[in-house]
């Protein structure tokens, strides 16, 4: 090890990418708590005449919105997977060969078991959190198909009709709405590990992963530059 | 006997009634089909001219609350009419022919009328166990279903058992229960309810019968005249529901004012049916403006959706009480566990690391004077 260390700045994810990020946080943000609302609406004080208020039908608006902004920036960060730089690549997402699988144990054994890592460490995901984004991307598709296809009746949105098969191929409206409301949860949970993951690895690693997301780069000491 | 050539007008002169009644049908039947007053006078001529196509009513797992309705739609004529005129070549409830006499009457009417008679099946059919949980006559159900189905004009499927399987079919559906649809190979008009609408049930056999052909119908096999909105979307008390204004109890004082039944367990938001508009007892009224949630009693599966007064279902496999959010608030609370416990256990493990780290960066920082 070189007594003085020199770290290069990389440009890692590109404004598409970090744009993408934020609009997903804050559209699943609003999506959770208005879809909580929609689920277990609170009592407020019943002074007014229904003509004088909106509440529900504003919370369920608010749902509706950011569910397009969801849904269309799903697809945008989809086709930048294909244009985009390499770290983000769709195959960063897709263990297809041993070396990602091995990566991945890794991972397990450094994050988790908590042991002393030897190799490099990935300057884009790691290929566990590739892998699990890539899972999550099935169930963001999920609560799309689900959502949009609640949401076709009720509207006569050309999304929400094109979703309409998700109805019988579940049963009812009642088994989708099901699904859709208990994959809040998922959403939860995500958020809570990804987001105390994202400042495990900045505090154990000190490249700055947490700002990463907000200006796009990482750094990475020079004698390991090889990702 | 089938009475073989009779025009609906002929079939009704014999039975006594008079012109006038006959033109007061016909003024109904053309309402219900959707065409307007104006249109009766075609339908008369229909009516006096065209073959009465003979009509078996078969019964299989049901509770018979589909006849209980059909007898009571708002026009008393019309149900007479239907019943004297058209339905009765076979209906065990409702024939006077009993046993062999019922059953030969019946196999009349489809060797003469083969391709031409309307079948309307009430009851889901049994499949396990060969079918044995339904018999009639010695046969099983699915037997009697199929040779029916296979020279049928057109088959209807009264009510949600015929339509999804109903009650029978619930979790854990111990006879196999299975909706119509599933057995015959043939379009089948789906006319769910628990029990479907009187007038809804008369109408659907009135359009078959004037124009000879199904209604229009939806994804589902149902006709979209009456399936193709929410009972939510028509629902009185909707105003309420967009205000967020709900019922928190039966007896509260919101349930007194009519606020919106959702937090109640109201199933209007997911049920197509016409019950906010078309309503129940000769438009008396319907479950919601009584003060009752919807059950989605339309809906395939609402048995399992359950507890009915409650907004979210319990979650399977977790028991009656719980729902989404108590699973989901279990597992999230587990997650804050695991994450305290391995960022305590990252200051303990990595300890070494970090601290090598740390006395590395502030080694090669430069000091602030250095820089100047
Ligand atoms: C992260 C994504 C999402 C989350 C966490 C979420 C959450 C929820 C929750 C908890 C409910 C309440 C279900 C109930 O108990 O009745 C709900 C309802 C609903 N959501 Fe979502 N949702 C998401 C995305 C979407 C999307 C993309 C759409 C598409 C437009 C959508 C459309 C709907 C509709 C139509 C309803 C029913 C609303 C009503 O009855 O008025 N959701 N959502
Ligand atoms: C304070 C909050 C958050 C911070 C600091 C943060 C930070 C980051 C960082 C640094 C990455 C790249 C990490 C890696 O490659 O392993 C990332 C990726 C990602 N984050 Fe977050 N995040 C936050 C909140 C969220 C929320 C609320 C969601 C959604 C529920 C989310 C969803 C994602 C997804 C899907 C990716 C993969 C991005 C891609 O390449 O497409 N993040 N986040
Ligand atoms: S009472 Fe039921 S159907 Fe009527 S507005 Fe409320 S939730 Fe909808
Ligand atoms: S209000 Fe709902 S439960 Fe009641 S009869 Fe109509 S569809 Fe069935």
């Amino acid at each position: 090890m070189p007594a003085t260390q020199t770290y290069r700045r990389l440009y890692v994810w590109e404004m598409p990418v970090r744009l993408y990020h934020w609009l997903n946080a804050l559209a699943i943000t609003v999506l959770g708590v208005t879809g909580y609302l929609i689920g277990r609406p609170f009592t407020v004080g019943y002074a007014q005449e229904a003509s004088f208020q909106y509440w529900f039908g504003t919370v369920r608006f608010l749902h509706f919105m950011a569910g397009y902004v969801f849904l269309f920036n799903m697809l945008v960060r989809t086709y930048w997977g294909f244009v985009g730089n390499r770290f983000a690549s769709w195959d960063k997402f897709i263990p297809l060969n041993r070396q990602a699988w091995r990566d991945i144990v890794e991972v397990l054994r450094i994050d988790i078991l908590q042991t002393r890592g030897t190799g490099p460490i990935h300057i884009g995901h790691n290929r566990l959190a590739g892998l699990i984004y890539f899972v999550t991307f099935f169930i963001f598709m999920f609560q799309g198909l689900t959502g949009f296809a609640l949401y076709g009746p009720m509207s006569h949105s050309v999304f929400g009709n094109l979703a309409a098969w998700v109805v019988p191929l579940m049963g009812s409206e009642a088994v989708v709405r099901q699904w859709h409301h208990a994959m809040l949860w998922f959403y939860v949970l995500f958020t809570l590990v990804h987001v105390y993951l994202v400042f495990y690895h900045d505090y154990v690693e000190g490249r700055g992963t947490t700002s990463s997301m907000v200006g796009g780069w990482k750094f990475e000491r020079e004698d390991r530059l090889d990702d | 006997m089938p009475r073989a050539g009779n025009s609906l007008w002929e079939v009704m002169r014999e039975k006594g009634y008079s012109r006038r009644d006959f033109m007061q049908f016909c003024t109904f039947a053309a309402t219900a089909a959707g065409l307007g007053t104006s249109a009766s006078a075609a339908v008369a001529k229909a009516f006096e001219k065209k073959d009465r196509p003979p009509v078996l009513w078969l019964h299989f797992q049901e509770c018979t609350c589909c006849s209980e309705s059909f007898i009571r739609a708002s026009h008393p004529m019309v149900a007479d009419v239907l019943l004297d005129a058209i339905s009765l070549d076979y209906d065990e409830t409702l024939q006077a022919a009993a046993g062999h006499q019922a059953e030969k009457c019946k196999a009349d009417v489809m060797k003469a009328y083969a391709g031409k008679y309307i079948l309307l099946v009430e009851g889901s059919v049994p499949t396990k166990e060969n079918g044995v949980f339904c018999m009639i006559g010695g046969r099983t159900a699915e037997d009697i279903l199929k040779e029916a189905a296979a020279g049928a004009a057109a088959i209807v499927a009264w009510g949600n058992c015929a339509s999804y399987g109903c009650v029978q079919a619930a979790k854990p559906n111990p006879t196999g229960a299975t909706a119509i649809q599933k057995l015959v190979n043939k379009p089948v008009i789906n006319v769910p309810g628990c029990p479907p609408i009187a007038d809804v049930m008369v109408a659907i056999v009135t359009h078959i019968l004037m124009f000879g052909r199904m209604p229009e119908l939806d994804s589902q096999g149902r006709p979209k005249e009456f399936y193709s909105r929410r009972v939510h979307d028509t629902c009185y008390r909707r105003p309420y529901y967009d205000a967020g204004l709900f019922v928190e109890a039966f007896d509260d004082d919101n349930a007194r004012k009519g606020y919106c039944l959702y937090k109640m367990g109201c199933r209007g938001p997911l049920t197509y049916n016409a019950c906010a508009v078309v309503k129940w007892n000769g438009g008396t009224s319907y479950p919601i403006q009584s003060g009752h949630g919807c059950l989605g009693c339309s809906e395939n599966g609402f048995w399992d959706n359950g507890p009915f007064y409650r907004h979210l279902p319990a979650f399977p496999g977790f028991g009656i009480e719980s729902t989404a959010d108590t699973v989901g608030l279990t597992l999230g609370a587990a997650a804050a566990v695991g994450v305290a416990a391995h960022a305590v256990s990252t200051n303990i493990r990595k300890r070494k690391l970090i601290h090598d780290q740390v006395v590395e960066a502030v080694k090669d920082t430069p000091d602030s004077k250095e820089v100047e």
